[in-house]
C-alpha cells in the first residue's frame, strides 16, 4: 500500500548538510498497522512527512496505493493539483493534534470536506457520523480548547478520516498523551484498522505502541531502517534488537551448575503448554527467570527465560525437546548464540528508556 | 469663547476626524492585510518563498514607516492630487493617512500571522489544501484576535496622525486644538478637545480589546498557544496538567517573547 524506495532526505542549512533519511526502503502492506520506531533524530518524522510529500525527498520514490507521488510532485516547491488530490486521500494525525482553535469540533472535521468541495449539508452529516465513530457525538459544538488531550486526538482522527482515506499516517499521535489515554487512542486506531480496512503507518518512540497495535514494525537509526518485518518475523530473527526491546527478558542463573535458556514463542507452534510438558516429561524443575508474553489470536507470542538444573551438557535432551516443539531456543552462555545477542540488550535498553520518557 | 461658539466647531471637528480616520483605516486594512500576509508567505521557509519579493516589500514597508508623517503629507502631494484631484481638505488628508498606515498595519499583520502554529498549516496541506486555502481557513481566522488588536492600534495611531492633517486644511480635533487652543490661546477649547480625544481613544481601545478577548475566549486563545508550545519539550507526559495554563490572561501570554520551540523529531 505504501512503498518507499531509496528515500533520501538531506537538509541544507548554512552550508551544512544533515542527512535525515539515508536510503529508506519501506513496504507497508494493505490493511496492516505498521510501526516505525526509533529515537529522537532518527529520521522518523522526516520519513512520515515524505510519505505525503509535506517534505520533498531529495531522491527516491514514494508510492501510495499504486500512485507514484514523487512523480506527481513535479519540480517546483509548491504542491500541484494532482498531488493535493492524492494528499486528500491520505489521512494524517499529529502529535499536537493541530486543530483550529477558531473552529468548533464539528467545523474542524468539516475542514477537509470543505477542501474537497462538499455541500454544507453533506459536510455536517459526515462530520456528525465521524464524531459518532470516534465516540464524541456530544461534543460537536464545543471548541477544541475545552477538550482533553485524548478527546482532541479523537477529533484529529475523525478529521483525518473525513476524506475517506485508505491510508492513515500517524505522527507520534499518542506521544503527548498519558498512558491510559494512549491505550484508548491505540484501541481506536486498531478498531478503525479492522472496521474500515485502513492501512496505518505510525511513527513512535514508544515500544508500548508498537507492541499494542502493530502487525509489523521497523527500527530506524540514523536515517536508516536497520530492522523490519512482522512481529513474528522479528521474533524469529536471532539477535533482533526490536524483538529484544518488544519482549525484554532478563535474569541471571541462580547458580553455577544451571543452564539458562531463552525460549521464543512465535508462529503456529506456540499453542502448546510446553513448559509444563517439559517438566512432566523429563521430571525436572524449571524456574522462570523472566518472561514477556502476549496472547495474540489465541497464540502465545513472546519470549521466556527459563533455568534448568544442571549444566548444558546434562540438558541437551530437554533442549532438544523444546526445539522439537518448533520453538526457537537460545542457550545463554552458548557462545555462538550470545554474540549477536550481546549488543542487542544495550540498544533495547536505550529504546525502552526512550519509550519511558 | 462661549459654549455656543465652541459647539459647532467641536462637532465639525469630530466628524472630520471620524471621516478621515474611518476611511484611512478601511484602506489601511484592505491594503495592509494582504501585504502583511505576503510578507509571511514569501519569507524564507514560507509557502510562497521568494526572497527577492520579500526583501523588496520589506524595504518599502520600512522606508514608508520611518518617514515622519508630516513629511509624507508633503511628499505625496502630487500623488494625492492625482488620486482625489486636490491637495487640500479632508479627502486630500485621507491619502497620506492611508499610505502611512498601510505599512504600519502590514507589519502588525505580519507579526500576528507569524504566530499561527505551523502545524496547522501542515494539517491543511496534508488534507490537500492549497496556499489560498491555508490563508483563508488557517492564517486569517486563527490570528483574528491579534488582527483585531492590530486594527485597534492602527486606529489609535491614525487619530494621532490626523492631528497633522490640519496642515492641508482637513480639520479635525487635533487641528482644532492647534489653531484655537495654541494659536488663539483658547485654552479651554484645547482642554475640551484633549478630553474628547482621550475619551474617543479609550472607547476604541476598549471596544477592540473586548472583541479580541471575546474571540480568544471562544477559541481558547491562539495567544495562549505559543505559551503552550514553549512547554512542549518537557510537557509531553504532563500534557494533561499543562492544560489549565491556557486559562491565563491572553494579553500577558501575547506579551511573552516568542521563542523557537524545539522541534521534537
Amino acid at each position: 500500500m505504501i512503498t518507499t524506495s531509496g528515500l533520501t532526505k538531506v537538509y541544507r542549512s548554512r552550508g551544512r548538510e544533515v542527512t535525515a533519511l539515508d536510503g529508506v526502503d519501506l513496504h507497508v502492506r494493505e490493511g496492516e498497522v505498521y510501526g516505525v520506531i526509533g529515537q529522537s533524530g532518527a529520521g522518523k518524522s522526516s520519513l512520515i512527512r515524505c510519505v505525503n510529500l509535506l517534505e520533498r525527498p531529495t531522491s527516491g520514490t514514494v508510492t501510495v496505493a499504486g500512485q507514484d507521488l514523487t512523480a506527481l510532485a513535479g519540480r517546483g516547491p509548491r504542491a500541484g493539483k494532482e498531488l493535493r488530490a492524492a494528499r486528500s486521500r491520505i489521512g494524517m494525525v499529529f502529535q499536537h493534534f493541530n486543530l483550529l482553535s477558531s473552529r468548533t469540533v464539528q467545523a474542524n472535521i468539516e475542514l477537509p470536506l470543505e477542501i474537497l468541495g462538499l455541500s454544507g449539508k453533506e459536510r455536517s452529516r459526515k462530520a456528525l457520523d465521524l464524531l459518532d465513530l470516534v465516540g464524541l457525538a456530544d461534543k460537536a459544538k464545543v471548541y477544541p480548547a475545552q477538550l482533553s488531550g485524548g478527546q482532541k486526538q479523537r477529533v484529529g482522527i475523525a478529521r483525518a478520516l473525513a476524506g475517506e482515506p485508505k491510508v492513515l499516517l500517524s505522527d507520534e499521535a499518542t506521544s503527548a498523551l498519558d498512558p491510559d489515554t494512549t491505550r484508548s487512542i491505540l484501541e481506536l486506531l486498531r478498531d478503525l484498522n479492522r472496521q474500515l480496512g485502513l492501512t496505518v503507518l505510525l511513527i513512535t518512540h514508544e515500544m508500548e505502541v508498537v507492541k499494542t497495535v502493530c502487525d509489523s514494525a521497523a527500527l530506524m537509526q540514523r536515517g536508516r531502517i536497520v530492522e523490519s518485518g512482522t512481529v513474528n518475523e522479528l521474533l524469529a530473527t536471532p539477535g533482533s534488537q526490536l524483538a529484544a526491546a518488544l519482549f525484554p527478558v532478563s535474569g541471571d542463573a541462580t547458580g553455577a551448575d544451571r543452564t539458562v535458556v531463552d525460549v521464543t514463542f512465535h508462529g503456529d507452534a506456540a499453542t502448546q503448554p510446553v513448559i509444563s510438558q517439559l517438566s512432566r516429561t523429563y521430571n525436572i524443575d524449571i524456574s522462570i527467570l523472566g518472561a514477556a508474553m502476549d496472547t495474540v489470536a489465541g497464540k502465545q507470542v513472546g519470549r521466556m527465560r527459563i533455568e534448568l538444573p544442571g549444566r548444558f551438557e546434562e540438558n541437551v535432551v530437554p533442549i532438544g525437546f523444546l526445539r522439537e516443539q518448533g520453538l526457537q531456543v537460545d542457550v545463554a552462555g552458548d557462545a555462538p548464540a550470545s554474540i549477536p545477542a550481546q549488543d542487542a540488550p544495550a540498544t533495547a535498553a536505550a529504546l525502552v528508556k526512550e519509550g519511558a520518557k | 469663547m462661549t459654549w455656543s461658539e465652541m459647539q459647532p466647531l467641536l462637532e465639525q471637528a469630530c466628524w472630520d476626524t471620524l471621516y478621515m480616520v474611518g476611511w484611512s483605516t478601511l484602506i489601511a486594512v484592505v491594503g495592509g492585510l494582504p501585504l502583511g500576509i505576503l510578507l509571511v508567505l514569501t519569507d524564507r521557509g514560507g509557502l510562497l518563498q521568494n526572497v527577492v519579493v520579500n526583501k523588496v516589500i520589506g524595504q518599502v514597508v520600512n522606508i514608508a514607516r520611518s518617514m515622519p508623517f508630516i513629511i509624507l503629507i508633503v511628499a505625496l502631494m502630487d500623488f494625492t492630487r492625482w488620486v482625489v484631484g486636490t491637495t487640500i481638505n479632508r479627502e486630500a488628508a485621507i491619502v497620506p493617512l492611508a499610505i502611512g498606515a498601510i505599512p504600519f498595519f502590514a507589519r502588525l499583520v505580519e507579526t500576528a500571522v507569524r504566530e499561527v502554529d505551523h502545524g496547522l498549516v501542515e494539517a491543511v496541506q496534508s488534507m490537500g489544501g492549497n496556499t489560498w486555502t491555508v490563508v483563508r481557513k488557517v492564517l486569517v481566522p486563527e490570528s483574528l484576535p491579534s488582527l483585531i488588536s492590530s486594527v485597534t492600534t492602527t486606529i489609535v495611531v491614525l487619530i494621532g496622525y490626523s492631528a497633522m492633517a490640519g496642515t492641508v486644511g482637513a480639520g479635525g480635533l487635533g487641528d482644532l486644538a492647534i489653531r484655537y487652543g495654541y494659536q488663539r490661546f483658547e485654552t479651554e477649547l484645547m482642554w475640551i478637545t484633549v478630553a474628547i480625544l482621550a475619551v474617543v481613544i479609550s472607547v476604541i481601545q476598549f471596544a477592540g480589546d473586548y472583541a479580541a478577548r471575546g474571540l480568544h475566549r471562544r477559541g481558547g486563545g491562539s495567544g495562549a498557544a505559543p505559551r503552550l508550545r514553549l512547554l512542549r519539550g518537557k510537557a509531553q507526559e504532563s500534557a494533561a496538567t499543562a492544560e489549565p495554563v491556557r486559562t491565563t490572561d491572553p494579553v500577558t501570554a501575547d506579551a511573552e517573547p516568542e521563542r523557537e520551540p524545539v522541534k521534537a523529531s
